[in-house]
């Protein structure tokens, strides 16, 4: 759905004269078998945020309510907790914080990546080095020990202060490949007309540049998501996420307390990390086969003959 | 050398933009966490310990900002990070110098070989297009690069050591009951211990070096020089390695200097998972005693770990590409 959502919203600016790209990128998915897979776990994942319910006949995961450890069976398709909660229900009562910080994060790091990675190829000069330097700070500074030492700080278990944490430490890698394409861009003829036809600034880069760069803003998009994915995890599996709500990474740090692999209750740890790696995995599918798509070269099978007989 | 020194010049910004964000973590943020601090360790120090750190975290009001800043900055330049209050009443230097050999041994060594290791991979799957290595690796390590470290660690844990009662350690550096020393069993005993905590680094990192190697590999093949190179009839060999996979590791190497933060992240939570006493495993534990004196000094040792390491990827960049050392 974020794919589809995005991709709409690029869609909608180019409308007046590109609107067959945004068929062309559904046949493009339907076509490509890791793009395909990636999108249909994240639209089962959606599906399972959005109406956790209709999967579930235990409405109150968080409830200490049932007979603890027990093993998988009909009524607990994957057992209980130590605490004697339904697994399965928290798993899908947990998919709906995942999704979001990996939407609302990718989004927003996506953003600030697209503001500052245009503006320094665009504006030039002195605020490109600034605006480059500050990239290339953040890009470096390994985040995740900040990461840890600001939730220290701050206090655990603020899911605001976490997404914003995040974001702030996740949007340079795309703002450094943005500036490149940006400036790869900026002496294009169609961009020199808009100028000539005295196009103001924000207009040229709102509707003439950005239209172009929507493939590399989309790729961007699902490498912050996964990265909100796995690094959400990581702070909720270590302690610092809220461990009252339901999240995958906060199951994991209960059943790590808990002793869980050593006391026989395995899937309390593999199901909940599993679903993390489906999740991330989407992303990462869909984003190399976005890759492969604008990318002909590195495409699979039929052209490799065709190379190798070339040779 | 202009490059070196630009590059040079980049590293000095980034460590001084790392020592002065560590400077006003602890004054930005709300309520007064380090005064809590400061008071559980009155009347355990020693004055001169006691302003110390009162400089270190902003609690002394007395000085202005500035002072504090000047302060700091000599403390952090001579290595005086205080006392630790998880390990009181030892330094904070002296515990993370106990961690650090743990750390590098393990992380240190681990990452260089998927780096080094992955590389090769990726070179000589890019130049067998349509081999068996090219067409099943890559959907596998699309999803291996997208698995959670700690979770992966997690599952090694179960597969080799919980459900073969036992076979690998997953506890620790060494046994309980070992005696620390250069001998045979001891080392054996350590690298036993290191083994799934390597395998499991290597297991989720390796992939996206091969991935990216691959698909540079595939790019450069197409160039000019390459079937320039062909043309004049030189070896296999000598294409693959010293004209195809010397170019297509350049963006390879930046890739390695960007990632490493990452890698970092994952070895901190491998770490957490197999109680192994390295600086990330320290750094958890210091967190959850809100011991700030040692994670701040964790936090910084981290950051100028990993600068000197894309320092060093530099280096082999000006080394491997002409066009670095000769331009600006």
């Amino acid at each position: 759905m974020t794919a589809t959502v995005l991709a709409g919203t690029t869609g909608s600016a180019e409308a007046p004269r590109r609107s067959p790209r945004l068929g062309g990128l559904l046949t493009a998915i339907s076509s490509n078998r890791k793009a395909m897979v990636g999108a249909v776990l994240l639209l089962v994942f959606t599906v399972l945020a959005l109406a956790p319910q209709l999967f579930t006949s235990y409405h109150d995961p968080d409830a200490h309510a049932y007979d603890v450890g027990l093993p998988p069976s009909s009524s607990h398709w994957l057992g209980t907790t130590a605490f004697g909660q339904d697994i399965y229900a928290q798993l899908i009562y947990g998919t709906r914080q995942s999704l979001v910080i990996a939407v609302v994060v990718g989004g927003l790091a996506t953003v600030v990546s697209v503001l500052i990675g245009v503006s320094a190829a665009y504006l030039g000069g002195i605020s490109d080095h600034v605006l480059s330097a500050v990239t290339d700070i953040f890009l470096v500074v390994p985040t995740f020990p900040l990461i840890i030492v600001i939730a220290a700080y701050a206090g655990k278990g603020n899911l605001l202060v976490m997404m914003g944490v995040l974001v702030l430490t996740g949007w340079s890698y795309g703002a450094r490949q943005l500036r490149a394409q940006a400036l790869s861009l900026r002496n294009r003829d169609f961009l020199q007309s808009a100028r000539v036809r005295g196009e103001r600034r924000s207009y040229i880069i709102v509707f003439e540049m950005l239209p172009t760069m929507s493939s590399l803003i989309l790729a961007n998009f699902l490498g912050s998501a996964l990265y909100a994915v796995l690094t959400a995890a990581g702070l909720q599996f270590i302690g610092l996420g809220d461990n009252s709500a339901m999240s995958w990474g906060t199951m994991l740090h209960w059943a790590q307390n808990n002793g869980a692999l050593q006391t026989g209750q395995p899937l309390w740890v593999v199901a909940p990390g599993l679903c993390v790696a489906l999740l991330g995995a989407s992303f990462a599918l869909l984003n190399y086969a976005f890759d492969e798509i604008s990318n002909p070269a590195l495409r699979p099978v039929r052209r490799t003959r065709a190379q190798r007989s070339a040779v | 050398m202009r490059f070196l020194l630009q590059r040079l010049g980049f590293f000095l910004l980034t460590l001084w933009a790392a020592i002065t964000v560590n400077f006003l973590i602890p004054r930005l943020m709300p309520g007064d966490p380090a005064g809590a601090m400061m008071a559980r360790f009155h009347g355990r120090l020693n004055p001169s310990a006691v302003q110390a750190m009162a400089i270190a975290f902003g609690v002394d009001t007395h000085t202005s900002l500035w002072t504090q800043y000047v302060e700091y900055l000599h403390n952090t330049v001579t290595g005086n990070f205080g006392t630790s209050l998880t390990y009181f009443p030892l330094s904070v230097s002296s515990q993370i110098a106990q961690a650090a050999p743990w750390t590098l041994g393990l992380i240190g060594v681990v990452t260089v070989l998927a780096f080094v290791g992955g590389t090769l991979i990726g070179t000589v799957s890019g130049w067998r297009r349509g081999g068996v290595v090219d067409s099943f690796l890559p959907p596998v390590f699309v999803v291996t690069s997208a698995l959670p470290y700690f979770w992966v660690g997690m599952m090694l844990i179960l597969f080799f050591s919980v459900w073969t009662n036992g076979a690998l350690p997953n506890d620790g550096a060494y046994s309980l009951d070992a005696v620390p020393g250069l001998s045979f069993p001891f080392i054996a005993d350590v690298l036993q211990h290191a083994l799934l905590p390597a395998l499991t680094i290597l297991a989720t990192s390796i992939g996206a070096w091969i991935l990216t190697m691959r698909n540079n590999m595939v790019t450069v093949l197409a160039e000019d020089y390459v079937r320039m190179a062909r043309a004049k009839g030189l070896s296999n060999r000598r294409i693959m390695y010293q004209y195809a996979a010397r170019n297509a590791m350049l963006p390879n190497l930046a890739g390695f200097a960007m990632s490493l933060g990452f890698v970092v992240a994952g070895a901190i939570l491998v770490e957490y998972v197999f109680n192994y006493p390295g600086l990330g495993y320290m750094l958890l534990n210091a967190v959850n005693n809100l011991d700030y004196p040692l994670m701040q000094a964790l936090f910084l040792l981290i950051t100028v770990a990993v600068l000197v390491a894309v320092l060093i990827c530099d280096f082999l960049t000006a080394w491997l590409d002409p066009r670095a050392r000769s331009a600006s």
